[in-house]
């Protein structure tokens, strides 16, 4: 499912959630309790954290027994990548519009 | 120390006008409409506009800025802050030969030394920087 690049930044602003975003990414599945150990905030404020990165479609939750395993989602940065190639097209054809502008103003 | 690894987009083109006359496009409202977006751009450093195109899906079309760098017929930066993400455009006029090399700049972040936006900015130039190598790695 495509989320919105805001959903993304949003959730991604947020300094303790992109520690706990770039710790799953470079470190693989882990679960709710060693990312609290490394996450210098309660195991409550951590679960809270990963429900935003899921919704925001950036990790992804495995229930084993009484332990929840995240995972990242790098694919969910998607929309992320899109922005700045928007962003490139976007001022090409600007470029390009100034241009025409400049050919049709006086000196 | 900032991290030139920051994700960026430039642009540079020589046209055969002068700086004075890119200026104008680039800095008076009714032109810069003409060929980027409808504006109450003012060139004041620190006038506060926006920039307004079409609305689109999660999106209302408004672009908020700010006015951050006058130097007339020189260099021209305004915020660029839209769907959350705050960012800077930076325009660059050198005179050449033959005209002008015109630059744009879009970038995510500040490179000046504002310290009340350093803070913000700094763990998204270290997140944006992992970002492309992780970008790579979903080849």
């Amino acid at each position: 499912m495509r989320r919105a690049p805001n959903a993304i930044f949003k959730s991604l602003a947020d300094p303790t959630r992109r520690a706990l975003f770039e710790r799953l990414s470079h470190e693989g599945e882990q679960t709710v309790r060693v990312l609290t150990r490394h996450s210098g905030v309660s195991q409550p404020a951590v679960s809270k954290h990963l429900g935003v990165l899921k919704r925001a479609g950036l990790v992804r939750a495995r229930h084993r027994g009484r332990q929840t395993h995240y995972r990242a989602q790098p694919r969910g940065l998607a929309p992320l990548v899109d922005w700045m190639s928007y962003y490139s097209r976007f001022w090409h054809d600007q470029f390009d519009r100034l241009e025409d502008l400049l050919e049709r103003m006086d000196e | 120390m900032t991290t030139p690894a920051t994700r960026s987009l430039m642009i540079e083109k020589e046209l055969p006008y002068s700086p004075e006359k890119i200026w104008r496009a680039l800095t008076q409202g009714s032109l810069i409409k003409e060929w980027l977006m409808d504006n109450d751009f003012q060139p004041v450093v620190g006038h506060k506009f926006n920039f307004r195109s079409t609305p689109a899906p999660n999106w209302n079309g408004v672009i908020d800025s700010e006015v951050l760098v006058i130097e007339p017929n020189k260099k021209l930066s305004y915020r660029w802050n839209a769907l959350g993400l705050e960012s800077v455009v930076v325009w660059t006029l050198l005179p050449t030969s033959g005209g002008t090399l015109l630059r744009m700049e879009h970038s995510g972040f500040r490179s000046d030394q504002d310290a009340a936006y350093k803070g913000a900015s700094y763990g998204w130039q270290k997140f944006i920087g992992g970002l492309e190598r992780l970008v790579a790695s979903l080849q």
